[in-house]
């Protein structure tokens, strides 16, 4: 009879190549797993090293007048911490999850391009030790957003700048390549039975967050190439004397910029909708609506750049209308919230770590967002924009958005990568730990902000209580720090010693718990027919069925319709 | 129990009290919290409820709801009119926040020669009369070039650095620019921040009715010296005003005849080619 519980190898023994083990089976590798693992594992690294240019920057402010570090240090310590938050950690990350689970989830046995998928990890990790390797001459120092003028060659002559301009040239490649990668796949390689409307929402996340990088990134490798020419070239794109605009680049950087933020949360989102249902053991509540506020926010998101620029000399007109059009993105935004919360609501909701952290970053990110609508209201910004209040909004927005939702996806889909369980208890002190330290450190900064001290600034003077502020925030980024390194013990604990996590040790709702734990190179033996948006509850509905109606009723057929496909 | 209400809003409002716009800014963002503070309450109640109340028990079985069409429609809508009434309510505040007022009685007698003119991105006093002074930030120094000018194209002006001085009781008018990189111009008592960009102008104003020092400093990234780029404004009964002005212009005319005379001098003693006025 056939059975789909464990899928027997449906080819001959001298078709099938045996899985190469060595350190030279990663380099040569196109299998999406073993390049979703490497992305994953490098972003963290980079994870790791941008927490400890945070931990420097708020060594320096814990006291007021420190010279911990010179100007010319602070200055290199947040545009690197800033530049590998966003562009060697978050993004990056979120490729590489979708890239190991975007094939499982749609039932498909490899990506779309499999050698253009290892080009993309190569080129990501081109960029970031292009990058870093500007620590060892000069990093560069004119912010993540790479102010101009400040960035051309008359105050920035240093190699430092071109280093992240290289950088946002190779993993803007890397992101763009893996985007048209994704987009392929999903629309074409997708199981039987699995229409639009039966897609995972972290895979809806992933086809949009691949549709905002394909448009958005053209802009800043534009933008990026005229400041390089400006830089060496003599082009004159931002020169007022020569009739260039220093507004130009403002305007390039954030219509790529705002859209950025958008392709950082919106997978986090997707990891939310797919965590919350499987914890409370409910359907999601209003797939429909959560699909398409996901669409909503990514068009939106390219209306909205402007809002980054209202203390810049522009038109009351664009002032005006980024504020409406800023304000109606909270619309779709509010959606996704209570669509969760209603997830939750009447469900049985199981206190796993992987429900833990998508809890708290709903609750992280609704701060983020409130802070916001303020931000998006003009004349409030015009006394906020550029202040520790920013600080601390889009520290909630990607914290809550993009953060606590890559570690809710590591815990939940530790065991389907590794085979193996991490430890609960570890990963509560670390929630705990993360959590607590997130608003310890951040909610004080509103406070900060309000009282007047402006962002990228290495010392203040203990004006009003300036001083206590500040020592509290940093406080807390230690707190975070520890949190932090208690999931990276976990991680190293749980592959030695980690309980044997089997197929599916959730319970869950989507076909890569379908599959072996590891999955085999080759993902699925058999891929079932999709019938619903949860074709694993199927799965398992119709073993309960026929085991309690006997095995009479469906001998010999595969109710499921599984497929035979050979590898 | 109202004292200590506000007090604690204090804690949470922007800087203000300096001037009116910065008050209007102030009263915009409190309404704008306690919308804030209702919505953080609901919502994280809410989600505080849910995971508290529909925790997995023993026997318990998840209801499985699918969605309800009219309750998500009626919380999109809720979310939709909410902004919609913020943004009434910044409209409506939005013309006391950038249109300056006249000045008050008390304040500088304003004459011709600081007469500026309005624009679409400019605006002036409805009266048409403010003082009108330009604010140029440079690595790592903001400079005030206040009217006075003795040649046409605005030679010979009075100026000052770091320290602004202005009279209590008039509008200011602020034309910012910069001569190197992007700064930005951010006194927090006296109103928002306007960035001064190469090739553009930005405009601002304020009006200060108590006398006394207002500081702040530049709020944009500008290079190494960023943190040290502050500014203080300093406000002086009018009469006062006048005296600093005609004080300060006389200085730098002094000071200007000085050096062209060591330089004259340092000529004839050395012999070498003109040295131009930098």
């Amino acid at each position: 009879m056939a059975t789909y519980v464990a899928p027997v190898p449906q080819i001959t023994a001298h078709d099938a190549k045996r899985e190469s083990k060595g350190w030279t089976s990663w380099i040569t590798t196109t299998d999406h797993k073993k390049i979703g693992i490497m992305y994953m594992v490098t972003t963290f690294v980079f994870f790791c090293l941008g927490g400890v240019e945070a931990l420097m920057l708020r060594l320096q402010l814990g006291a007021p007048n420190n010279t911990l570090v010179t100007p010319e240090i602070y200055n290199q310590l947040f545009t690197m911490h800033g530049t590998t938050m966003v562009f060697l950690f978050v993004v990056p990350m979120m490729a590489g999850l979708a890239n190991y689970f975007v094939p499982l989830m749609i039932g498909a046995r490899d990506m779309a391009f499999p050698r253009l998928n290892a080009l993309s990890y190569w080129l990501l990790l081109a960029g970031g030790l292009v990058f870093y390797s500007s620590v060892f001459w000069n990093p560069p120092e004119a912010g993540w957003v790479s102010f101009i003028p400040l960035a051309n060659s008359t105050y920035s002559p240093s190699g430092g700048e071109d280093a992240w301009i290289y950088l946002i040239h190779l993993t803007g490649l890397s992101s763009i390549l893996g985007a048209i990668n994704f987009y392929t796949t999903i629309a074409n390689m997708r199981a039987r039975g699995m229409s639009w409307g039966r897609l995972p929402l972290f895979i809806w996340t992933i086809l949009t967050y691949s549709v905002l990088l394909i448009f958005a990134l053209p802009v800043i490798a534009a933008a990026v190439t005229m400041l390089l020419t400006e830089r060496h070239f003599g082009t004159h794109f931002f020169d007022p004397t020569e009739g260039g605009s220093p507004i130009l680049w403002q305007h390039l950087f954030w219509f790529f910029g705002h859209p950025e933020v958008y392709i950082m949360v919106l997978p986090g989102f997707g990891v939310i909708s797919e965590v919350l249902p499987v914890f409370a053991r409910k359907p999601i509540f209003g797939y429909k609506a959560i699909a398409a506020s996901t669409v909503a926010i990514a068009f939106l998101g390219f209306l909205t750049w402007a809002h980054h620029m209202f203390t810049a000399p522009i038109p009351e007109a664009i002032l005006v209308f980024v504020m409406l059009s800023s304000y109606l993105i909270a619309v779709p935004t509010g959606v996704k919230i209570l669509n969760w919360i209603a997830t939750l609501w009447r469900g049985t909701v199981e206190f796993k770590t992987p429900l833990l952290f998508c809890a708290g970053a709903i609750a992280i990110f609704l701060i983020g967002g409130i802070s916001g609508i303020f931000l998006a209201t003009f004349p409030i910004d015009w006394q906020v924009n550029e202040t520790y209040f920013v600080v601390a909004h889009l520290h909630f927005v990607l914290l809550g958005g993009a953060v606590l939702p890559i570690f809710a996806a590591i815990y939940y889909w530790f065991p389907k990568i590794t085979g193996r369980m991490l430890s609960e208890s570890l990963g509560r002190l670390s929630f705990g730990l993360i959590f607590l330290g997130v608003l310890t450190t951040f909610l004080i900064q509103h406070v900060i902000g309000l009282d007047g001290m402006p962002r990228r600034v290495y010392e203040y003077n203990d004006v009003g209580h300036l001083a206590l502020y500040n020592a509290i925030s940093t406080v807390g980024s230690f707190i975070l720090a520890a949190g932090v390194i208690v999931t990276i013990v976990n991680f190293a604990r749980s592959l030695k010693v980690g309980v044997v996590a089997g197929a599916d040790p959730w319970g869950a709702n989507t076909l890569e718990w379908f599959t072996p734990s590891p999955p085999p190179v080759n993902n699925f033996d058999v891929v079932p027919l999709v019938r619903s948006a949860e074709p694993m509850k199927d799965i398992r509905r119709e073993i309960e069925r026929r085991s309690t109606s006997g095995r009479s009723a469906g001998a010999a057929t595969v109710p499921t319709g599984a497929t035979q496909v050979g590898v | 129990m109202g004292h200590l209400l506000h007090s604690t809003f204090a804690f949470f409002t922007p800087l203000s009290g300096g001037s009116p716009n910065a008050d209007h800014i102030d009263s915009l963002y409190k309404i704008t919290l306690y919308i804030a503070l209702v919505i953080f309450v609901a919502v994280e109640g809410g989600l505080m409820y849910a995971l508290i109340k529909f925790r997995k028990r023993k026997g318990a079985v998840a209801a499985q709801i699918r969605g309800n069409t009219r309750l998500e429609m009626g919380w999109t809508v809720a979310a939709a009119v909410i902004l919609v009434a913020l943004a009434v309510l910044t409209f409506a505040k939005l013309g006391s926040i950038q249109n300056p007022p006249n000045s008050s009685p008390g304040g500088d007698e304003l004459t011709g020669d600081s007469v500026a003119y309005a624009s679409s991105e400019r605006k002036l006093p409805p009266n048409g009369k403010s003082l009108s002074i330009n604010v140029i930030g440079r690595q790592y120094i903001w400079q005030f070039v206040y009217p006075g000018a003795d040649e046409p194209d605005g030679l010979g002006a009075p100026y000052s650095y770091e320290e602004m001085v202005v009279p209590t009781n008039t509008t200011v008018t602020l034309d910012i620019a910069s001569a190197d990189v992007v700064h930005s111009w951010w006194i927090p008592e006296l109103g928002g921040k306007f960035q001064a960009v190469p090739g553009y102008h930005n405009y601002t104003w304020f009006k200060i009715s108590k006398p006394g020092i207002y500081r702040g400093q530049c709020a944009i990234l500008c290079g190494r010296g960023h943190a040290r780029m502050i500014a203080t404004v300093r406000a002086v009964p009018p009469a006062q005003f006048d005296e600093w002005l005609t004080n300060q212009k006389r200085e730098i005319t002094e000071a200007n005849a000085a050096a062209k005379e060591a330089r004259a001098k340092l000529n004839s003693q050395t012999g070498a080619g003109q040295v131009e006025n930098p």
